[in-house]
């Protein structure tokens, strides 16, 4: 087994002084998928931020056996890519072709390979007739499976997905969630869906008040009602 | 919102969608500007553009109610800015008006200057229309930059028209909700509501520019622009930029040797 991402000892803090990540250590290995999961407000995102350098605090993160410093963040960030939870976000280009030939050309990559990207990374999530349409005619979930191939266009190593399935509906995530039993890249997935989690996840980890409270095989972990409820993540019995 | 409400027209094909975005744009921009130096009095030379742009835009296959009513919605602010010229401008008196102890002239020369400024601005609006319904907004953003307009000036212009309906969208939602919580009150307490809608719209913007800015560096931005486009300067280009920079240039050469 390789060792892909190594956070050492990671605390972060706004500048206001509020924790928001506290003692962070974790090894994701190649070729796992792990579910992040936690509350609202736990710090899901913050730690996502810190995996390609979006967020550098401390040199405790390191991708691929190399700390993140300024000077390979763009190699990183090839590396590593990061699918943020609202696709109006990650998607800012005037057509679907625009937004996903966006990393390979600040990649560097020729025009015959930005092509080549392109096509192969929207026929990845099967959106290959989607090239010249304008992001806003798009629905939620030909919107989500943009922004991943915005990121497969660079043919990472790492996929990081912030809350993929959040506001879709139960037949759009499925198609979701078989699109990420297709995709071999390593997997970050930051959710509340449990379900998901259980599909695809060997690994979960739970997140609460910025700190790593269960780390452990995805059974194990959904079988222990007593943890998810104390982590606000179980049903809860109505009275 | 749908963004097919702003441009309707612009995905389809004629002669005119077929030219490369930058010899439009560079023609529209010189029609302008010749309408701009063209003397008030010169009314041949008037008539001479807008025989131009009509057969061009005839030539898009734009139907005519849909460029007669988007070239009318500048003609309100230009009113506005000219209607007050008929009654500074010196000259001949054509009428004079007292309202109470004010002496109110118009003269000859303004209302030439008005009735100008009016036509002028029509004109160059049905330029701008013909250009913009018969060029792909993306294109027309990429022949921006190609004919090196800074890059940050495209940007912020591509990211407009990405973002607006985003916006309006939000405000639609954020309307819907004042309303169903029964917007009432007096007039100041409305305008205190609208202004904290728009406060709290600005705000959003802010924070979503923010995250925006996340997910390009995320994918390696750097600051540099860097885009691929499929402009195409073909021969039919060069033909048609030529064929419009002589009809101008006639038009203008006619009107000097006319005048003198």
């Amino acid at each position: 087994m390789e060792e892909i991402i190594r956070i050492n000892n990671l605390s972060f803090s706004y500048p206001d002084g509020r924790k928001v990540l506290e003692n962070i250590f974790l090894s994701v290995q190649r070729n796992e998928t792990i579910g992040l999961i936690g509350p609202n407000g736990a710090g899901k995102s913050t730690l996502l931020l810190h995996l390609n350098g979006i967020l550098r605090t401390s040199a405790a993160v390191q991708v691929l056996g190399k700390e993140i410093n300024k000077n390979n963040l763009r190699w990183i960030r090839a590396r590593v890519g990061l699918v943020f939870q609202n696709p109006d976000d990650q998607l800012f280009s005037p057509t679907v072709f625009d937004d996903v030939a966006f990393g390979p050309i600040n990649m560097g990559y020729s025009r015959t390979e930005v092509f080549q990207a392109v096509k192969h990374a929207l026929k990845e999530v099967g959106m290959e007739e989607f090239e010249q349409r304008s992001p806003h005619h798009l629905s939620l979930g030909e919107k989500k499976r943009i922004a991943i191939a915005t990121v497969l266009s660079m043919n990472p190593e790492i996929l990081v997905f912030d809350e993929p399935t959040s506001n879709l509906d139960p037949r759009g995530r499925w198609s979701l969630i078989r699109l990420f039993q297709k995709l071999s890249a390593t997997k970050v997935i930051a959710t509340h869906d449990l379900e998901l989690v259980q599909a695809l996840c060997q690994r979960t980890i739970i997140l609460n008040h910025g700190q790593i409270v269960a780390d452990d095989t995805t059974t194990k972990i959904l079988s222990d009602m007593q943890l998810l409820k104390n982590n606000g993540l179980a049903f809860e019995e109505i009275p | 919102m749908d963004i097919s409400l702003i441009n309707s027209y612009n995905e389809q094909d004629s002669s005119c969608h077929r030219i490369d975005a930058r010899a439009k744009f560079i023609f529209t921009l010189l029609f302008i500007l010749c309408i701009i130096l063209t003397p008030p009095d010169n009314w041949s030379a008037y008539i001479a553009y807008f025989i131009t742009i009509i057969s061009l835009i005839s030539l898009a296959r734009l139907p005519g109610r849909y460029v007669l009513k988007r070239s009318l919605i500048v003609m309100p602010f230009v009113l506005m800015l000219a209607i007050f010229i008929p009654f500074f401008k010196e000259g001949e008196i054509a009428g004079s008006y007292n309202i109470r102890s004010w002496n109110l002239t118009v003269t000859y020369d303004g209302i030439q200057v008005m009735t100008n400024l009016l036509i002028k601005a029509w004109l160059s609006m049905l330029g701008l229309i013909w250009l913009t319904s018969t060029t792909k907004t993306n294109d027309l953003f990429h022949a921006l930059g190609r004919l090196h307009l800074p890059q940050v000036l495209v940007m912020i212009l591509s990211f407009m028209y990405r973002y607006i309906f985003v916006i309006i969208d939000e405000m639609m939602r954020m309307k819907q909700a004042r309303d169903s919580r029964n917007f009432g009150g007096g007039k100041l307490w409305q305008l205190r509501t609208i202004g904290n809608m728009i406060g709290t719209l600005f705000i959003r913007s802010y924070e979503r520019s923010e995250r925006v800015y996340a997910a390009m560096i995320s994918r390696g931005f750097d600051g540099q622009t860097r885009t691929l486009d499929n402009l195409n300067f073909r021969r039919s280009d060069i033909f048609f930029i030529i064929t419009l920079v002589i009809i101008l240039a006639a038009i203008n050469i006619v009107n000097l040797l006319v005048l003198n």
